[in-house]
């Protein structure tokens, strides 16, 4: 649905910014596809050039099969109208009451009025707030706004939904609700979602794909399932596992972190590494999260000072079925 | 003082002073409101140009137009009112036809508030989030779409307060233009006080200009306001 060639973007100016640095990825449709990454990693940037927002310095962006970088401007509009776009900070019209926002997609279309209100009432049913239709945006709460631009954003029943920071300016309890409506739209509809965040637990909850974006170029890609048990690369790691343990507070020598994929957990396996090798391990964390349904813990172990004592807890863990073990180096949180 | 206060007296007896101020209190209000109407309109088309072909705006235009716009705005507005008026007239003598009265006022009027309204109005598109701006890109909409339907809608409550603003602005330059020809209750002000040495009349005059321009302020401020769906 969305494939991405080599995409750079450099903003010129006194020092220039290599925002996104030859990024090429591949959407597939009605995915929910979720680009992680620090502030000022090009996570905006990247999907501001989507729907060309912003117009790469170089490469092709691809979506539905048409290339929107070869277009024109009156036809990239166009195509425009068939992605809708959520934004962190709402960007509601405040002058117009919630069923006329909706609308307003509509009314660029071209839709009749008539017809446009009716469908706007029935995204204000979608979203859960049918009672809203003649409050102005100034009158709702964040979630309550995020959830309005939502439907405005589907009013021009997009393929795609671009959603940069949907849920940052948002408290735990509506990010949830609103990510449970991203991914009950997806469910119903067959859109083609993308999820621009800093948290993984947003990426966690709803995404089916990932890509981590570092300093502008796309580090790290795959099943989301796979990217959080076992991630390659420095970046990836501070993502997933962002509060640490500083390793001068360790009283021990090496530190391994152990993931397990599905149902394994973890207190058998360390009693069975004392049991079976005779090697006492530290837990120094442990943590259970549910990714799509299925739950992944990981634990950080801190291994005997002695050196062939920890050779062998590494050995017997390697050893082990359904866990992946990973030596930790920097571990300074 | 007793001169003052006789004088005072025959305004509220002589028939002849209360029409002398109906036509004043006429006159100014109908200049005023064509003169505004007619420049708030130039105005805003400078304002759009301004914002919308800035090189950071939703549809640059080429950089020379933009700066010539700009000095040209600059120059009017900073040329002094009276003069200006004095070099318009003679287009008011092709306009209307007449280089004295309330009519001939009218296209001075225009000329000197359209750039001090295009800067006004400026200034509040200027401040439409940009955000949203942006969300109407995202949805497809074309520049002449942003500055229709979200910019001028957006800043609705600003363009009142502006508007409420120039026509103050207009009411004053008017009442100076009374000076070289112009009509209205600043002509009846300078001819009495000035010329006649009749301080009762020109007290009045005056008294009145502050009272349309209090109502205007009052009116406009009331309607920006209630306009504004962000205080609700
Ligand atoms: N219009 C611009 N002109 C110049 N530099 C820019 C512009 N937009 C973004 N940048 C720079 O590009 C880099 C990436 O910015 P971007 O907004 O894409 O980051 P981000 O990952 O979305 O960060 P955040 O999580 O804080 O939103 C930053 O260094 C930023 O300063
Ligand atoms: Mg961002």
């Amino acid at each position: 649905m969305i494939r991405l060639e080599h995409v750079s973007k450099t903003f010129s100016g006194q020092n220039e910014v290599h925002a996104v640095r030859d990024v090429s990825l591949h959407i597939a449709p009605g995915e929910i596809f979720g680009i992680i990454g620090f502030s000022g990693a090009g996570k905006s940037t990247l999907v501001r050039c989507i729907n060309l927002l912003e117009r790469p310095t170089q490469g092709k962006v691809f979506v539905d099969g048409l290339e929107l970088t070869a277009l024109g401007e009156k036809a990239l509009r166009q195509e425009r109208k068939k992605m809708g776009m959520i934004f962190q900070q709402f960007n509601l019209l405040m002058q117009r009451n919630c069923l006329d926002n909706i609308c307003f997609p509509m009314e660029i279309a071209g839709v009749s009025r008539g017809r446009a209100r009716k469908q706007a009432m029935e995204l204000l049913e979608l979203v859960d707030l049918p009672d809203k239709a003649g409050a102005y945006p100034a009158q709702l709460s964040g979630g309550q706004k995020q959830r309005v631009a939502i439907a405005r954003s589907l009013a021009s029943d997009p393929k795609v939904l671009l959603c940069d920071e949907a849920t940052s300016a948002l408290d735990p309890q509506s990010t949830r609700a609103i990510l449970r409506l991203i991914q009950k739209i997806n469910r119903e509809t067959g859109i083609t979602v993308v999820v621009i965040t800093h948290e993984m637990t947003v990426v966690e909850e709803i995404c089916h794909k990932v890509a981590i974006l570092d300093h502008g170029e796309m580090v790290e890609t795959g099943r989301v399932e796979d990217i959080f048990s076992n991630p390659q690369t420095d970046a990836g790691r501070r993502l997933v596992y962002p509060d640490g343990v500083a390793l001068e507070q360790l009283p021990t020598g090496r530190v391994v972190r152990v993931a397990f994929n599905g149902n394994s957990s973890y207190e058998p396996l360390v009693a069975s590494l004392a049991m079976d090798c005779g090697v006492k391990v530290n837990i120094l964390g442990a943590d259970t999260r549910s990714i799509d349904g299925k739950a992944f813990g990981t634990m950080l172990l801190g291994l005997p000072q002695d050196g062939t004592e920890a050779a062998r807890a590494l050995a017997y863990l390697k050893g082990q079925a359904n866990v992946t073990v990973e030596e930790v180096r920097d571990y300074h949180g | 003082m007793d001169k003052f206060l006789s004088q005072m007296t025959e305004i509220f007896t002589t028939p002849k002073y209360l029409e002398e101020f109906l036509d004043g209190i006429w006159e100014t209000t109908y200049s005023t409101v064509v003169s505004t109407a007619v420049a708030f309109l130039l105005g805003l088309v400078l304002a759009v140009l301004l914002v919308v072909g800035d090189k950071d705006g939703v549809r640059p235009l080429p950089t020379p137009i933009m700066k010539a716009l700009n000095i040209v705005i600059n120059i009017l507005r900073s040329v002094p009112f009276l003069i200006l008026m004095l070099f318009v007239l003679d287009l008011s003598l092709v306009l209307v036809g007449t280089k004295i009265g309330t009519k001939a006022a009218i296209p001075p009027l225009i000329v000197a508030a359209a750039p001090f309204i295009a800067r006004l109005v400026e200034t509040s598109l200027r401040e439409t989030d940009r955000g949203v701006i942006e969300a109407a890109q995202a949805m497809g909409c074309s520049p002449f779409q942003i500055v229709w339907k979200v910019m001028l809608p957006e800043c609705r409550p600003a363009l009142i307060s502006s508007f409420t603003t120039s026509f103050i602005t207009i009411l004053s330059y008017g009442a100076m233009a009374g000076a070289i020809g112009g009509g209205g209750l600043g002509k009846t002000a300078i001819n009495y006080g000035l010329y006649k040495f009749n301080g009762a009349v020109m007290l009045v005059a005056t008294t009145l200009i502050v009272i349309l321009v209090q109502i205007a302020q009052a009116i406009g401020g009331h309607l920006a306001q209630r306009s504004d769906k962000r205080l609700r």
